[in-house]
């Protein structure tokens, strides 16, 4: 059964495991697929449009699938290898151990914001940045320089609190849970951790930062953890909505899962805590 | 780092011929403005922001519906905007922070580029 660990407990042996899996993927062109799927629903998930990614309802089922079939595409490298989380209301420095050259790297240089160390710099090459929106092939990070803070335990426990799961209009203008968590209403928790990272992360191409594995597989624990809190509260919209994934409805790209197939994380994994 | 060196030659001289330009270009985008816009579209703007050229107009390719028919251009290319329920703008280059503008979005979009170029998105 996979469990999905605490990246800040991982061993050295599991983090050379998971960082040799993420650069096999990449060496065989697998890796880059992940990024153009990303990008292409940040680009066609509109407010007032077809909304499947982000910005939606299905933002966090959505992500939960993508990830699953990022995690497996990484078994099939090393069956041994999970996904980990970030933590980042605990884990909230540049001086994390994720930002160790044995693990991610750290930040970029100034000058270009150039990620100068760790297996995914340029400099090892064995990580072309290819699906780009810019002339850039190298992997940047500016940690902390664009939004000074990550969010608190106390902000993650305040959108936590929100008892209801998503509210018309059902995108980025809505109260509730899963807008707060995204980020786009309020304390600001999923879209502020892309922006303090920076690089890469703050882009349409965010995936090209292994961060956003560990990243989204936090947002994706803080997704069990409210329902474990709101035993009573389910996702919402469900049913006959324009535009919106329902409960009962299939998403693209997959056409195969409806967010009711993934409501319940211990199907696929379960977590360290759990 | 003879690529990143080459790369910054050619935003440099984008820019410059940019900066030529922008001075006959910018009066008559915004003499056009009050044609071409409805109710609720934002302000053309064309101007140098950082050594680069910054354009904002109504849509006339096929992106429009994210833009709500407004097109932002960096260094004459298009740069993938998309205006959010509350009002705000985001770009593919700064996909996760709204800002209140696409004049906004499109220094922002400068600001992270350091130089480098866009690379036009494809239609979809």
């Amino acid at each position: 059964m996979t469990v999905r660990k605490n990246q800040a407990g991982l061993s050295a042996d599991e983090k050379r495991h998971f960082v040799a899996a993420v650069l096999e993927l990449k060496r065989s062109g697998r890796y880059d697929a992940f990024v153009t799927t990303h990008n292409a629903f940040i680009l066609g998930d509109t407010d007032n449009g077809e909304r499947t990614g982000h910005r939606s309802p299905s933002f966090l089922p959505w992500h939960r699938r993508f990830l699953l079939e990022f995690e497996r595409a990484l078994q099939s490298v090393d069956a041994t290898v999970t996904l980990p989380y970030w933590d980042w209301s605990t884990d909230r420095s540049p001086r994390s151990s994720l930002w160790a050259p044995d693990f991610l790297g750290g930040t970029g240089r100034s000058r270009d914001g150039q990620v100068t160390d760790g297996p995914f710099a340029a400099s090892a090459g064995n990580w072309p940045i290819s699906v780009r929106v810019d002339g850039r092939t190298f992997l940047r990070r500016q940690l902390g320089a664009n939004v000074r803070e990550l969010p608190t335990r106390a902000e993650v426990d305040s959108v936590l609190s929100m008892a209801t799961y998503d509210m018309a209009p059902w995108n980025s203008a809505s109260d509730g849970f899963r807008n707060h968590l995204e980020g786009w209403r309020g304390v600001n928790l999923h879209n502020r951790v892309h922006v303090w990272v920076g690089g890469q992360m703050a882009t349409g191409v965010s995936p090209n930062d292994p961060v956003f594995w560990l990243h989204h597989a936090y947002i994706d624990k803080l997704w069990a953890e409210w329902q474990r809190r709101n035993p009573r509260s389910g996702y919402l919209p469900t049913g006959g909505t324009p535009n919106v994934v329902d409960l009962g409805e299939t998403m693209k790209p997959w056409n195969d899962v409806r967010p009711a197939d993934l409501l319940d994380h211990t199907a696929f994994y379960t977590f360290d805590t759990d | 780092m003879p690529e990143l060196s080459r790369r910054r030659a050619l935003g440099t001289a984008a820019a410059l011929t940019a900066a030529a330009a922008a001075h006959t270009l910018s009066a008559p985008a915004a003499s056009a403005a009050p044609a071409a816009s409805h109710h609720d579209s934002p302000e053309p703007f064309d101007e140098v922001y950082k050594g680069r050229r910054i354009q904002g107009r109504p849509a006339s390719g096929p992106m429009h519906h994210h833009g709500d028919g407004f097109e932002v251009l960096v260094d004459t290319v298009p740069l993938h905007v998309m205006r959010n329920a509350d009002g705000t703008w985001i770009s593919v280059v700064s996909h996760y922070a709204p800002v209140p503008t696409p004049r906004a979005a499109a220094r922002a979009a400068v600001d992270e580029l350091q130089g480098a170029v866009l690379l036009p998105f494809p239609a979809n």
